[in-house]
């Protein structure tokens, strides 16, 4: 449903693909514009890339463009931001977003912050690549959501696509941006397919998506928490009560407008987001519609669902317990929209 | 000359012309004059902030840079002024910076820890230190993707030897063989922190051996010994062959920053270094050789001390950045 939005902005022949392909189309058509675009990241070639994202990249464009990195996530880091600062554009992959926190003075002291720093003299166009959210069994330093840290340092932009079509069309948005973008890919999305359109488009960053419309409750979500609210909304729609769901696929900056626009409509907001829920972004959507012209028109307490104050535990159990899941929002949707909060 | 005295002379003298070091000289001096300048207008409140002095390492950072032209890049440090000057700044947009003004190299938005100029080559200090290792290393490689021939040289301290990113870039420049070159200031303290206490190896070159490129070690307050060192390395980058690791070993006359009260060391450690001051240093070696004399040396001296009075001059009538600019330059504006 969501990637029917993108072929009526695409305007073009789709074809049913996979959000890993879609990611990796989206890099291939990059390297094939752009001579200064260049992957790095652990063993993104030969290897095809942790989840597979770049699959035969190396053997299509060679690997002076499609570079392993030796295991050294600040270093490589670093040197993306170094490459981007004299005119390459790369695309730096993590393996896994956690890894991320071994990177962080490179994104958020450097890449972050160079341009305002040298008073608009630079640019560091980079792209951050980072396999994101929980859901595989691999436990707490492999499956954290760390939309919110990077969400919180200016300079950076923050996107989570929830579909193929729009993880090619924003990473390829990513890569025409030029100050530096990280980009979320949810893992359990990698093998979601979807019908995205062909050859070169971009999906905007900063702009959400209603991916549902309804009258009775907003719901914004991103990545696969799009879909476990559209899941729930199909349930209650049973019952008579129609969400409206948001695809926020932008953290920073946030489109304040969509968001309120929906808010005054339907008089009540519940936020689904995975990363921890205390200070997480939910709180800040939470803040911006108490902040807006929308409060007068809310007719119930904001509700967020988001991470437990916890780890992301290795039990299965536990680990789905530890973020909202699709009968979780549709309760608290369902008792937001009978007036029971 | 016969070829036998030539051979004796030192490599700078040989190796550059006498326009060249005379340039190298003013430079020096005027280092050390903005640093001063610098310190006094902190005193007097035209500064705030803090701000790091390299008075006393004058001969490592323009003679690190005598062969670099515009095309090649520079990565700096915290205490980067010097660097900045012998990569070709403008002292009164520097001064402009300190001073918060809009017509400061960074519109008042980095200060003394973000000096840059982009234009020479400067790709900027840094305030963490290591930052600019790996950046440095980055660089490298845009040039050998881009196929160019331009180097990049990487400042950093000895302090900065024992940060993960100094082994992490130096691996990466050895494997993927860019033209990196890594230039430490071993001024022996990292803020308070002995070199010879915080570091396993007895020499911060040492530590080139496991990354398979070439490291030395030379006196940072001899040019000449500098230059040469630099001269080797950057050939070598030049040539595709790969990065190199030099030391210079040198010392910060002045304490690390404006809260340092010089309790980690001897007065009389700070004056043997003082009697060795590097630009006295090259300027009586300039004489000897009859590169000029002392009238020439002092016009060269003369000229730095204008430079820099002009430039404080500059540096106060620009104006300041506009409060409602704040969030200027976070991004880059959109186009119109």
């Amino acid at each position: 449903m969501n990637a029917q939005t993108h072929i009526k902005e695409a305007g073009s022949k789709t074809r049913e693909m996979s959000y890993a392909e879609a990611i990796r189309d989206a890099m291939a058509i990059a390297l094939e514009r752009d001579p200064t675009v260049v992957l790095m990241g652990e063993d993104i070639g030969t290897y095809g890339g942790a989840f597979q994202v770049t699959g035969d990249l190396v053997d299509r464009f060679g690997k002076d463009r499609v570079m392993d990195t030796p295991i050294s996530e600040l270093g490589g880091a670093g040197v993306a931001v170094g490459a981007a600062l004299t005119g390459l554009k790369p695309i730096y992959e993590f393996q896994f977003s956690d890894f991320a926190a071994l990177a962080m003075e490179q994104i958020v002291n450097q890449a972050a912050k160079l341009r305002y720093m040298l008073g608009g003299e630079a640019a560091v166009p980079v792209v951050f690549r980072m396999p994101s959210g929980s859901g595989t069994g691999a436990a707490a330093q492999h499956s954290q959501s760390f939309e919110a840290w990077f969400g919180h340092v200016p300079g950076l932009k923050v996107v989570q696509p929830s579909t193929p079509a729009e993880a090619k069309g924003m990473l390829l948005a990513a890569l025409e941006d030029p100050d530096p973008v990280i980009v979320f890919e949810h893992k359990l999305l990698y093998k979601m397919k979807g019908e995205v359109p062909e050859g070169y488009y971009t999906t905007p960053i900063g702009k959400a998506a209603v991916v549902r419309v309804g009258k009775d409750v907003t719901i914004v979500a991103s990545a696969i928490m799009v879909h476990r609210a559209l899941e729930a909304a199909s349930k209650l729609a049973a019952e008579g009560i129609e969400a409206e769901v948001i695809d926020l696929r932008t953290v920073r900056p946030l489109d304040r407008e969509t968001i309120i626009a929906s808010v005054k409509k339907t008089g009540k907001l519940l936020c689904v987001y995975e990363g921890v829920r205390t200070l997480g972004v939910g709180a800040e959507i939470s803040a911006l519609v108490a902040e807006s012209e929308a409060f007068d028109y809310l007719d119930a307490p904001i509700q967020r669902l988001g991470g437990a104050e916890a780890p992301i535990p290795y039990n299965p159990d536990l680990e789905r317990a530890a973020v909202p899941q699709s009968p979780d929002i549709e309760s608290v949707a369902r008792k937001l929209a009978k007036g029971e909060v | 000359m016969a070829r036998d005295a030539q051979e004796n002379l030192p490599f700078a003298i040989r190796h550059f012309s006498p326009e060249a070091l005379k340039e190298a000289l003013r430079k020096m001096h005027l280092i050390r004059l903005f640093e001063e300048g610098a310190e006094e207008s902190y005193m007097r409140g035209l500064i705030h902030g803090t701000m790091h002095l390299s008075i006393g390492q004058e001969a490592s950072a323009v003679a690190t840079c005598m062969e670099l032209t515009d095309a090649d890049k520079i990565t700096s440090t915290h205490r980067g002024h010097g660097h900045c000057i012998a990569k070709g700044a403008d002292v009164g947009r520097m001064f402009a910076e300190f001073f918060g003004k809009e017509t400061g190299y960074c519109h008042g938005r980095g200060g003394s820890m973000h000096i840059a100029d982009v234009k020479t080559g400067n790709l900027g200090a840094n305030g963490i230190v290591g930052g600019g290792l790996p950046i440095a290393v980055g660089a490298g490689l845009t040039a050998k993707r881009l196929g160019r021939d331009d180097v990049t040289v990487c400042f950093f301290g000895d302090g900065a030897n024992n940060e993960g990113a100094f082994h992490e870039a130096l691996n990466m420049a050895s494997i993927w063989k860019l033209p990196v070159i890594f230039v430490c200031e071993n001024n022996k303290y990292g803020m308070s922190t002995a070199a010879a206490y915080a570091t396993a190896v007895p020499n911060i070159s040492d530590r080139a051996a496991a990354y398979s490129m070439p490291g030395v070690t030379v006196d940072g307050n001899d040019f000449s010994a500098v230059a040469e060192a630099l001269h080797i390395a950057i050939a070598r980058a030049r040539a595709g062959e790969g990065p190199s690791l030099v030391e210079n070993l040198t010392y910060r006359w002045r304490g690390h920053s404006k809260s340092d009260r010089n309790r980690y060391r001897t007065k009389d450690e700070i004056e043997d270094w003082m009697s060795r001051d590097p630009i006295q240093r090259f300027r009586a070696e300039l004489i000897a050789h009859g590169v000029l004399d002392e009238a020439g040396a002092e016009a060269v001296e003369a000229a730095a001390k204008d430079a820099v009075a002009q430039g404080i001059e500059f540096a106060k009538a620009g104006p300041a950045p506009a409060i409602t600019d704040v969030t200027k330059f976070v991004h880059a504006e959109a186009a119109a």
